[in-house]
């Protein structure tokens, strides 16, 4: 059960969190321009990694705001925490 | 009349206080302080289960947590009974009873004891093996299975206790108050960090409490002396919470540890009555110290099971703490010097040992050369090869071991006993430490795993960190808690400690006999039934990985989990397969550490506490009137209002006749209510619907599809603008809280620079609403000055009015296809409004409807409900809801997807009506449709998603998906059942009313 820390309210009990999946996927400004596979890869593809991760988290039974995080999936071990549309850290 | 070995007055056991108690329906006594093992060895039983696969007779082989064996049912035949129980940690009360299990009809004459001779014919995967096919047989084997097995009884009556649950946080957990628990605790405390120590036991001091070892010294004191005192110590420390009792059953990530109270176990029945009987602590520890100690090795060697075989650490601390004799005739076997220090023990208070069989070839130490003094005649380099005494052990055996330690010579020795202390080594108990997620090594010197690599803030001190003599245990414990408590100095840094001991030991994981491995038994895991020979055969038939190995012999897979036998497991494999213990790994250690009652897991999460539902306000109209209910999402919402003992089909027949055909109300408060405000609202919700909502006017309503990314329909229901910058969107009842949180996805991290705020209202507003012809005269009763002209107040309008004092919100908007108004109010007010309607609904015969007339209702219009008519794969297009997809409107969420090759397939699934030939038959909801009957396999076009009987069309309707269903009209196909086939034919999905002209009746 992870410790996390909410950028808006601090440490708090993994379970009042959502996961959202991987985080720097940005929704393509012009959808209607993209081919079949572009669309595709926006919609689908996703890295799942055996390793450091970025991916988007919600406090969901909080205060409800999103923000990202950067964990080790190997180990669990959360390595940077920052708001949505921050620069995240440098690996 | 048995025996009385009890040997000498503890200060532990409160000879004042005699108890008695029942085991397998005889009365016994024994003191306070007992343990349910205790007192039984006192009374010399040792025979107390059967093992699970071969039913032998087994006996109280430890004296704590770790027991294999000792597993009995409590209390049987009550509503308190427990099984699966450790005899070694039941405190005796007056009264208790318990039995043991796996036996019939008893322990000392049990049927399934035939299982032991049979048992060349119950190899490793026995049960894999014999019962995988034929498959039809399975139900034969299952019960057969289930009738010998049989580990103990679930109780049938439900659970009298009271259970809870706590969130503690502290600075310092320390787990385990030996003396190196309780020396951490003192100086976390005493260094102002907010500490909690925490023991299984009943009393602080793990087993140095009762070491009396002459030639060890703490201080010029026995090591007992010397940790008394600090234990005194330990009790006026502020900032220190003690608990006993207290066994921590999972360290989880982030110092997230879960730990069981047990508050009543140990008293008597009438004492248990309305207290907390177990407490599951949720910890939140800073630092975790963990100080479990190690529990000691069992010797692997022909017939090691028998009632009287011990651990030699068990026998010493039944008889230096609980004052208690295991037997009158005792051995000892090691291969360190740990025995000796029980074999001392027992001599020092006048028990008779007979002989130590040591499988070293000498040793140097004081105690070695104190146990000779005694006349105890000891056999170096000897083994034992056999043992003998079906329900106790009665002689030994032993041989001359080889210098290799492969074979024996000589000739055979037997000696008659009737207690056997065995002493293999210690291991250090690293299984919270490995829950953790913490990383071990090997330590091939000392042939054990050690803490390696830490995940979190975390030590390991004592002799689960690997320091198994005073002398280490204290110097290291002391520059651990130095380095990770930041503590300057102690009183440590100064003590003086003499010890004896030698760390000479000779590590066998399987001692030979002159018997053939495949005539013997010497057992890994006795709760398993799982001996050497088991492993051996698992590794010829081609098992590699640990992992298998364990799961393929069952190995470690007991409620045990393999305490005592795991590392003699990976031993032999090691050794047969020829590689290096460190390269073989571990299994996995996993929650919890010992058993947990269903109780502790749950806490006061039970009975109608153990899912809370939602209520609407008008909830107790509902039940007054004795509606049924149904489960919506967390909602209990009424299913239909039965009069003069209707069924279900006749309440709801009538109800939808009369919300036709003068006038129905419906509870509709669990819709989904989400109030957006700003200044971007109807920029916001052009992007989140397929429609366009910029020039919906202020005072309009307007009916939503929302899709997900993929094109799919994701949640629908009427959004009404209040303002110019304001909204108030109706969500689906199930689909409220992740439309929400769909929504605020959106606008946080895709579209941030859109000035929109929403809110849920869910709760904030009740609302009822009313439909049928008369709906508009029974408004006009209520709201007498509300214009209620079609002019004025059309179809999808909204006005703001007022019931009395009261504000509402009304809406003209219909899900039925009648005239129909949804009044809402603020909640508090809503039995109120619900009332006033009834009253002034009465001259028109108003029916409450529940939700299965609403489905009806809403069938008959061909009116979709999300979740069943779609099922995450239908595009509006597949519902043929292609009007309200916007062509004008750039983007909205899913509208790339709806031009992918996949959806616009014209042999997509489609919702369409079906009607059956015959009008009376009703279709079954997820029936498959086929147009092909002597086809095979048969092709499936697709299913039936809502079915009901109209009352209002005198015929069956229903809608359905259907493969390229849109272009099927009035095409016959086929709805094949079990016992017929259903001639059904598509049509249009609007049933009723296709022009649309009652909505203004
Ligand atoms: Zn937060």
């Amino acid at each position: 059960m992870f410790l996390i820390n909410c950028p808006y309210c601090g440490e708090r009990d993994q379970q009042e969190f959502k996961a959202g999946g991987e985080a720097h996927i940005e929704r393509p400004k012009q959808p209607t321009e993209l081919s079949d596979d572009e669309w595709a890869e926006y919609l689908f593809m996703r890295k799942n990694i055996k390793g450091v991760q970025f991916e988007r988290w919600n406090h969901a039974h909080g205060c409800r705001k999103w923000f990202n995080m950067v964990r080790d999936t190997s180990n669990d071990e959360i390595k940077a925490i920052y708001k949505m549309g921050e620069k995240p850290p440098s690996q | 009349m048995t025996k009385n070995l009890r040997v000498k007055s503890s200060e532990y056991i409160d000879e004042t206080n005699r108890i008695s108690f029942k085991f397998n329906g005889k009365t016994y006594h024994g003191f306070k302080g007992d343990t349910l093992a205790s007192a039984l060895l006192a009374n010399d039983v040792h025979l107390v289960g059967r093992s699970f696969k071969y039913h032998r007779p087994r006996g109280i082989m430890t004296s704590g947590s770790e027991e294999p064996n000792a597993i009995v049912q409590v209390n049987p035949g009550t509503n308190r009974t427990e099984p699966n129980v450790r005899a070694t940690e039941v405190e005796i009360y007056e009264g208790l009873e318990a039995s043991s299990q796996n036996c019939w009809p008893s322990v000392e004459f049990d049927i399934g004891g035939i299982n032991n001779f049979l048992s060349p014919f119950f190899p490793a995967g026995f049960y894999y093996k014999t019962f995988m096919w034929p498959a039809s047989f399975w139900e034969k084997y299952e019960f057969f299975i289930r009738h010998s097995a049989g580990l103990g009884k679930s109780p049938t009556s439900s659970d009298p206790d009271i259970y809870d649950h706590r969130n503690v946080h502290c600075d310092v957990l320390v787990v385990g108050a030996g003396i190196s628990g309780i020396l951490a605790a003192k100086y976390a405390a005493k260094n102002n960090f907010k500490t909690l120590i925490v023991d299984e036991k009943n009393e602080l001091g793990g087993s140095t409490i009762f070491e009396n070892n002459e030639f060890n010294k703490i201080d010029n004191k026995t090591p007992s002396e010397w940790l008394k005192k600090e234990i005194e110590e330990l009790k006026g420390i502020k900032n220190l919470e003690i608990k006993t009792r207290t066994s921590v059953a999972a360290y989880h990530q982030y110092n997230y540890l879960l730990a069981r109270e047990n508050l009543t176990d140990h008293l008597e029945t009438k004492d248990k009555t309305n207290k907390i009987r177990q407490r599951l602590l949720k910890i939140r520890a800073k630092k975790v110290i963990l100080a479990t100690g190690a529990l000691e090795r069992p010797l692997i060697f022909n017939n090691n099971d028998r009632p009287g075989i011990m651990l030699s650490s068990a026998i010493k601390r039944y008889s230096e703490f609980y004052g208690v004799a295991c037997g009158s005739k005792n051995i000892f076997f090691t291969n360190n010097d740990s025995a000796y220090e029980s074999a001392l023990s027992l001599y020092n208070k006048g028990i008779h040992v007979e002989a130590v069989i040591d499988i070293r070839d000498q040793s140097e130490s004081k105690i070695v050369k104190k146990v000779e003094e005694a006349g105890i005649k000891i056999y170096w380099s000897h083994t034992i090869v056999d043992t003998a005494g079906y329900k106790r052990l009665n002689s030994v055996s032993i041989m001359k071991l080889s210098n290799d330690g492969t074979s024996v010579t000589g000739s055979k020795i037997s000696i008659s006993c009737d207690c056997l202390g065995v002493a293999g080594g210690w291991t250090p108990a690293v299984h919270l430490y490995t829950q953790s997620g913490s990383k071990l090594k090997f330590d091939e010197e000392k042939q054990i795993f050690l803490p390696n690599q830490n995940t979190s803030e975390q030590i390991s001190v004592g002799s689960c960190g690997g320091d198994f003599k005073i002398d280490e245990i204290i110097k290291n414990l002391n520059q651990k808690l130095k380095d990770k408590l930041n503590i300057k100095e102690t009183n440590l840094d100064n003590i003086k400690v003499e010890i004896d001991q030698e760390n000479s030991k000779r590590n066998i994981w399987l001692l030979p006999s002159d018997i053939p491995l495949g005539k013997t038994k010497p057992f890994v895991d006795f709760q398993n039934d799982a001996t050497a020979k088991d492993i051996k055969l698992a590794l010829r038939e081609g098992f590699r990985s640990i992992e298998h190995v364990k799961r393929y012999t069952t190995t470690g897979m007991g409620t045990d989990q393999g305490k005592l036998g795991n590392m003699h497991a990976l031993g032999i494999i090691a050794d047969t397969a020829g590689v290096k213990m460190g390269e073989l790994g571990t299994t996995t250690f996993r929650p919890p550490y010992t058993p947990l009652t269903f109780g502790t897991i749950v806490g006061r999460n039970v009975g109608k506490f153990f899912d809370i539902f939602r209520k609407t306000p008008m909830n107790d109209w509902h039940v007054e009137n004795k509606a049924e209910f149904e489960n919506v999402g967390q909602w209990k919402r009424a299913w239909y209002y039965p009069i003069n003992g209707e069924n279900m089909h006749q309440a709801v027949q009538r109800e939808s006749k009369a919300a036709r055909e003068s006038a129905g109300i419906l509870d509709a408060s669990t819709l989904g209510k989400i109030d957006i405000q700003g200044s971007d609202a109807s920029e916001f919700l052009n992007r989140i619907y397929t429609n366009a909502w910029s020039k919906l006017a202020i005072g309009k309503c307007r009916y939503g599809l929302m899709l997900n990314e993929d094109g799919m329909v994701y949640d629908d229901g009427v959004t009404t603008r209040l303002g110019e910058n304001h909204y108030l969107m109706t969500t689906t009842t199930g689909g409220a809280a992740n439309v929400l949180g769909k929504l605020e996805d959106y606008l946080q991290t895709e579209w941030p620079e859109l000035d929109v705020y929403l809110t849920s209202v869910t709760d904030h507003y009740a609302t009822a609403s009313l439909c049928g012809p008369n709906s508009k005269k029974i408004l006009k009763k209520i709201i007498s000055n509300l214009d209620l002209s079609d002019e004025s107040f059309p179809h999808m309008s909204f006005k703001e009015a007022k019931i009395g004092n009261i504000q509402c919100r009304i809406m003209r908007i219909s899900f039925t296809g009648e005239h129909s108004y949804e009044i809402n109010v603020q909640a508090s007010y809503g039995k109120d409004l619900w009332e006033k309607c009834m009253e002034a609904g009465k001259e028109f015969n108003i029916t409450p409807y529940g939700t299965e007339t609403m489905h009806l209702l809403r069938a008959e219009k061909g009116f979709i409900i999300v979740g069943q008519d779609t099922d995450g794969t239908m595009t509006p297009i597949d519902l043929q809801m292609d009007w309200i997809i916007s062509k004008k409107k750039y983007d909205f969420i899913g509208k790339r997807s709806l031009y992918r090759s996949d959806t616009m397939r014209e042999d997509r699934k489609q919702l369409v009506g079906l009607l059956t030939d015959d009008p009376n038959i009703v279709l079954e909801e997820g029936a498959q449709i086929v147009s092909e009957l002597n086809q095979n396999p048969v092709e499936m076009l697709g299913h039936v998603t809502s079915s009901y009987f109209s009352p209002n069309l005198n015929k069956s309707i229903a809608l359905a998906v259907v493969r390229g269903g849109k272009d099927m009209m009035g095409k016959k196909l086929f709805v094949p059942m079990e016992n017929k086939n259903i001639n059904v034919t598509i049509a249009n999905p609007v049933f009723y009313d296709e022009k649309n002209e009652r909505l203004n009746a």
